[in-house]
């Protein structure tokens, strides 16, 4: 057992202007994470505390949340890590709906806009399934890890700065994609991906793949994105003859 | 019940948040040395092209203490960036050899590798050995 503090940011758009900080003291088991001591404060101390959580295993990826100033899943934000005070808030860059729930249509819209499914390049096979080996699959298998909880915008500076920039998760999926052997659909997406708002807003600060809790890397698929359209624009401007 | 999200006003306090950021912003500050330097040579050209005073006169302004720190202070910036840079070309350029990915110390150990390879000859042709 041990005593721990949390200081919860809380916002109520009915009655407040603006959001304060709760403090809260919960008695909490050693091996709890943030998340156990959030839902303990809710189930004795405060039933109006509102945030987002489903699968408590870091799969679901909707409780994701600043504690101490970074962005981490509360699931996987062990209490033991943390000695003092422990301050939670919501998602950095996205606007606060109540307490730590964040509004995150940004991140949905952007995410359809790069058409993050497969764009067959052939027919499907006649009675049978698209055929992939393994070096195949193992090309693109790292970034098809993404459980979409945002933390990778909330480390981002530059989708702090410039918010229409299409940020790390949408280019690391859109990128997934393009490297998949059965898809086609890459020249369909350069427009969102190739675009100033698209991978070229990107700086390279890197703390996307650093708070990524599944190991995407999306900083990583964002360089690639930019090398592949930087070739592509020399195709288009000096071979126009290599491009169909 | 109403919505009224709160957008939460974005003031650079993110740069101390975390040591990446200080580490990212040290990395884009070195241009300012790198760009100053490259300023100090395009000068040094114009000296050149003006005859025998003018370049002694150059050379004189590059042995000057300021001078001298200035050019620590550039060559430590510009290590800095190239060696942190050089680490991150893993990531930019994954080859894939069959099933498995290279190494990333592959990747950048080459980078490293030519950094070192075109210093030397570079130094060469310079007559320091
Ligand atoms: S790339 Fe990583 S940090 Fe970003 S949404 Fe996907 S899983 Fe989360």
């Amino acid at each position: 057992m041990r005593q721990v503090e949390l200081e919860v940011l809380r916002y109520n758009p009915e009655t407040d202007r603006e959001p304060h900080f709760q403090r809260y003291a919960v008695d909490c088991q050693e091996e709890w994470v943030v998340l156990d001591a959030l839902n303990h404060v809710k189930e004795t101390l405060d039933p109006t505390l509102s945030y987002r959580w489903s699968c408590h295993m870091a799969v679901c990826g909707s409780c994701g949340m600043m504690v101490n100033g970074e962005p981490k899943l509360a699931c996987k934000a062990f209490l033991r890590d943390y000695p003092g005070v422990i301050r939670v808030e919501p998602l950095r860059h996205f606007p606060v709906e109540r307490d730590l729930v964040t509004v995150i249509d940004d991140f949905v819209a952007k995410l359809a806009r790069v058409k993050p499914y497969l764009i067959p390049k052939d027919k499907a096979p006649e009675a049978a399934e698209f055929r992939q080996t393994p070096a195949q699959l193992k090309r693109y298998k790292q970034f098809t890890l993404c459980i979409n909880c945002m933390l990778c915008y909330a480390a981002c500076p530059e989708y702090g700065l410039i918010p229409k920039y299409l940020g790390p998760a949408a280019i690391a999926l859109a990128h997934r994609w393009n490297r998949d052997s059965r898809d086609g659909g890459r020249d369909a997406r350069q427009e969102e991906l190739a675009a100033t708002e698209g991978a070229w807003e990107c700086s390279f600060v890197g703390a996307c793949s650093e708070v990524c809790p599944e190991h995407v890397d999306p900083a990583g698929a964002i360089q690639q994105v930019k090398i592949e359209s930087t070739v592509d624009w020399y195709q288009a401007h000096l071979m126009p003859w290599t491009k169909k | 019940m109403s919505r009224r999200p709160y957008a939460r006003p974005i003031t650079s306090e993110w740069i101390f948040r975390h040591p990446r950021y200080i580490r990212y912003m040290v990395r884009e500050f070195s241009c300012l040395f790198i760009g100053g330097w490259t300023l100090l040579m395009v000068w040094g050209f114009k000296a050149l092209s003006e005859g025998p005073a003018a370049w002694a006169a150059f050379l004189e302004l590059l042995q000057t203490p300021a001078s001298i720190v200035f050019h620590l202070l550039t060559l430590a910036f510009a290590a800095y960036h190239s060696v942190t840079w050089f680490n991150l070309t893993p990531k930019a350029l994954p080859v894939q050899l069959g099933e498995e990915f290279l190494p990333d110390r592959v990747i950048s150990g080459a980078h490293f590798a030519a950094w070192a390879a075109v210093s030397a000859g570079l130094l060469y042709f310079a007559g320091a050995f």
